[in-house]
């Protein structure tokens, strides 16, 4: 019976995401060194830290855009560098600028991710304006709305996507008290069906879900006087 | 990538190459001889700062919006996505001077082969013009205000078309032979075709750093 247990699938041998000794250097400043953690499927992650923590900088390592000074990043047991497509195709990464198109309308917008980036196969994306509460908005131009609704179109992605790891960077600024609830249920709802998500936020939860959190200062080099 | 919804996006590189080339006979001379024989360079030179001063609509918005880093996590190859942008460009900057073109040609006293060289040299001259600035402009979007550093570095690579494309013209003004110096601006498209979105794509990572 033991020999059974040697026959786990592989996907089940590696977390999800897997940071390994990350070293993070901005503008000659050693932001974080050895920073290593992992996240698993269903988990949800929270990077908390100070302004200039490196919050923003650990975000863009997780997404590839920068290169870590050490260390390195791997997704299922592969480096995120090894094979980029396939880590893409399965990340879904919405930033602090959000990439709402001015010019376009709620439903082009929406047409455009659908498009690039990892879909279901069953999106609809009428009930997905509908779920972020912008019915009514569809063929409205981006500029025309508010803050708040245009963070909303960009939500709007977590509803038709494929993807299994949601990368947020500050996701609930400038969405109302409601809004928060939503996104938070959302989070949640991902993370049961086997999910993760990397968030970074300065509020807490509002709801009592166990969420893993990752306080970027433990990691933070001391300066040698 | 429908920069179409911003009229002024489209509207601007034209008017601005009508407004250069039309200079010249106000301030040089209204002579039918002295215009013929500057048109090629005039018209060329003034499709060129157009196309420069248009490239900052290929990424800036998307830079300043973040769907640039939407579209460098795109999953698929990035010189796909450069090249559909470059595209977008060439249709939305490139094809209305090769419209307006004609106009500009009677405007300099071009004759009729002249100007149906014009056209043809804008014709394979301006994709290598949208080519080449994806390069520049990649490099250069995050920098801020970069217009000039733009210029600095793409116009030197902007010559071999310049040189090409209007001595077509000109050939063509005199009556010459202009098959080589339109094959020369052929070689040059298939070239940066091949390789300038290579090189965009690189500029485009770091363009997200």
């Amino acid at each position: 019976m033991s020999e059974l247990s040697h026959d786990q699938p592989l996907e089940q041998e590696f977390p999800l995401v897997q940071l390994n000794a990350l070293e993070c250097v901005r503008s000659d400043r050693v932001l974080f060194t050895d920073l290593s953690t992992n996240v698993l499927s269903g988990e949800i992650m929270q990077i908390e830290g100070p302004n200039g923590a490196g919050k923003t900088s650990l975000i863009r390592i997780l997404c590839g855009f920068l290169t870590p000074a050490a260390g390195e990043v791997s997704f299922k047991g592969k480096s995120i560098h090894e094979d980029v497509i396939f880590y893409q195709s399965h990340l879904l990464y919405i930033g602090h600028s959000h990439g709402v198109k001015a010019e376009l309308t709620v439903m082009e917008n929406l047409t455009f991710y659908a498009g690039i980036s990892s879909t279901k196969s069953d999106a609809n994306l009428s009930e997905a304006i509908k779920g972020v509460g912008l019915y009514g908005y569809e063929d409205a131009l981006c500029s025309d709305l508010s803050a708040g609704q245009r963070r909303r179109v960009a939500l709007a992605r977590l509803l038709i996507t494929d993807a299994s790891l949601w990368i947020l960077d500050e996701p609930f600024v400038a969405l109302d008290k409601k809004g928060v609830v939503w996104l938070e249920s959302l989070l949640i709802a991902h993370a049961k069906q086997g999910g993760a998500v990397i968030f970074t936020s300065h509020q807490d939860f509002i709801s009592h879900a166990s969420i893993k959190r990752l306080n970027i200062n433990e990691f933070a080099c001391i300066p040698d006087f | 990538m429908s920069a179409y919804r911003n009229l002024g996006q489209v509207l601007h590189p034209v008017v601005f190459f009508t407004i250069v080339v039309s200079l010249f006979p106000l301030s040089v001379t209204p002579l039918p001889e002295t215009l013929s024989l500057i048109a090629p360079g005039v018209i060329w030179v003034a499709a060129l700062l157009a196309t420069l001063l248009s490239l900052d609509s290929l990424y800036r918005t998307d830079y300043e919006d973040g769907s640039i880093e939407q579209l460098v996590l795109a999953p698929c190859s990035k010189v796909i996505v450069v090249f559909a942008k470059v595209l977008a460009h060439w249709l939305s900057s490139g094809v209305p001077l090769i419209i307006i073109s004609p106009l500009l040609g009677v405007l300099m006293h071009l004759n009729g082969e002249g100007i149906k060289v014009t056209m043809l040299s804008l014709l394979i001259g301006t994709p290598v013009l949208s080519l080449l600035g994806a390069i520049g402009m990649g490099l250069t979007v995050s920098l801020g205000r970069s217009g000039m550093l733009l210029s600095i570095l793409v116009l030197p690579l902007y010559i071999p078309v310049l040189i090409f494309g209007a001595s077509a013209i000109a050939a063509a003004q005199m009556g010459l032979a202009y098959s080589g110096q339109l094959a020369f601006l052929g070689a040059l498209l298939s070239l940066s075709i091949s390789l300038a979105p290579i090189a965009a794509a690189a500029a485009l990572r770091i363009a997200v750093r």
